[in-house]
């Protein structure tokens, strides 16, 4: 059952082209809003007056090769295995989420584009949607901060939750339509308008919501590497010359 | 002046929230990072600003010992016990501070928590929590003796 493409079967209704041209909008969405949100925010612009400002202090001058290693440590630290979360568990669950979906759009884009018969795209499907699920209501439930540290309600719904509801609920939803649709059961369409009503909004909603922090937060731990690498470290003090002698007596915020 | 944060670095983990003494470090509801929701009532504890896994958390120091233009931040090493501080003047000074975060070995001293809980005739009683053990007077009160004093005093 897992290894049948769910968009294959729907092509009887639904002709691949127009498939095809929503896929294509969506990516268009997500530019057109990253373009947006940035002129808007003026955070690109904020960023290279950092960036010039961190460079007139620093103490040391970066080469070319420097710089190189130092993003290919911010590539493979900071963004391939989310290297900045302080928090263990708030990083096997956003590595789950971002992996997830990773695998769930790039599956969902090659079964919508091909015609391929391999069994392997649709098994990654199934499991990207999975780990997004796992992830996702993991840190719903149980980790957010106005959960865990403020003491909130989890089903408490505010602006900041648009990213994550929309994901939750685009890949929950085309889940149960792609379970339904294989088992002939009725109300698949039904929820198929659902999946493609919260798939548009998680992709058009990205200057109101906290998508385009896939763009933002890599080059916000690059600039912080280089301010590290260049001494000016946003003017905080060098790590004291003593030796580490003591564990962690940090606790989990969960106190209320 | 009161705290603000870098939203950049911030990864809304909770913990400012969560060792705020006034309780208004918040989690801000458009983009799930923490914020100052009352600036008046900050009383620049740098109890946050320490406490910031990602040193996210920035508070500008009383004008009296760093007058504007400056800049004073904080570095807490748990492993190395210890909290660095660096004050920028505006004429390009520099001053570099280094101090442990605590003089008692780590554990050494219990919380609230860890006591018995009071009995029902410790509630009656003049006495307040863990005393009298807390005072370290076993041996009895400290006497003040006349050999103890200065000269004519007594």
């Amino acid at each position: 059952m897992l290894a049948i493409n769910p968009f294959a079967a729907l092509s009887a209704t639904i002709p691949p082209a127009v498939m095809q041209a929503y896929v294509v909008a969506m990516f268009v969405l997500v530019a057109a809003g990253t373009l947006f949100d940035i002129v808007h925010k003026g955070s690109a612009r904020y960023f290279f007056d950092h960036w010039r400002r961190s460079k007139g202090r620093a103490r040391n001058g970066l080469g070319g090769g420097e710089l190189a290693s130092i993003a290919v440590q911010t590539a493979v630290v900071d963004v391939l295995a989310s290297g900045e979360f302080c928090s263990a568990r708030r990083r096997v669950a956003h590595l789950l989420t971002m992996y997830g979906f990773l695998l769930y759009v790039v599956s969902t884009v090659v079964m919508v584009f091909s015609r391929s018969t391999s069994d392997i795209w649709p098994h990654l499907w199934w499991l990207g949607g999975v780990m997004v699920c796992v992830g996702g209501y993991w840190f719903w439930f149980f980790i957010r901060a106005d959960v865990a540290a403020e003491g909130n309600s989890p089903l408490r719904l505010m602006r900041a939750d648009l990213f994550v509801v929309s994901l939750l609920a685009s890949v929950t939803l085309g889940l149960i339509w792609a379970l339904l649709q294989l088992n002939g059961g009725g109300g698949a369409m039904v929820f198929f308008a659902l999946y493609i009503l919260a798939t548009t909004v998680l992709f058009g909603s990205v200057p109101w919501s906290k998508f385009a922090h896939m763009f933002f937060k890599p080059a916000a731990a690059f600039e912080k590497r280089v301010s590290s690498a260049n001494g000016t470290r946003a003017n905080l003090p060098g790590p004291a010359d003593k030796p580490e002698q003591f564990g962690s007596a940090r606790t989990a915020p969960r106190h209320y | 002046m009161p705290t603000f944060v870098y939203m950049t670095r911030c990864d809304g983990c909770g913990h400012c929230v969560d060792i705020c003494p006034s309780d208004i470090m918040h989690i801000d509801k458009t983009y799930r990072r923490a914020y100052n929701i009352e600036p008046n009532m900050c009383w620049e504890c740098y109890s946050c600003v320490k406490a910031c896994p990602q040193n996210a958390i920035d508070a500008r120091g009383y004008a009296d010992f760093a007058p504007l233009g400056h800049s004073v931040r904080t570095l807490r090493e748990e492993a190395k016990g210890t909290i660095s501080w660096r004050l920028k003047f505006r004429d390009g000074r520099e001053k570099n501070f280094e101090s442990p975060i605590r003089t008692t070995p780590w554990g050494s001293i219990k919380g609230p928590a860890e006591y018995d809980a009071p009995r029902a005739e410790d509630l009656a009683s003049q006495a307040l929590a863990h005393e009298p053990d807390s005072l370290k007077i076993a041996g009895g009160l400290p006497t003040l003796t006349p050999n103890r004093m200065k000269r004519r005093v007594a």
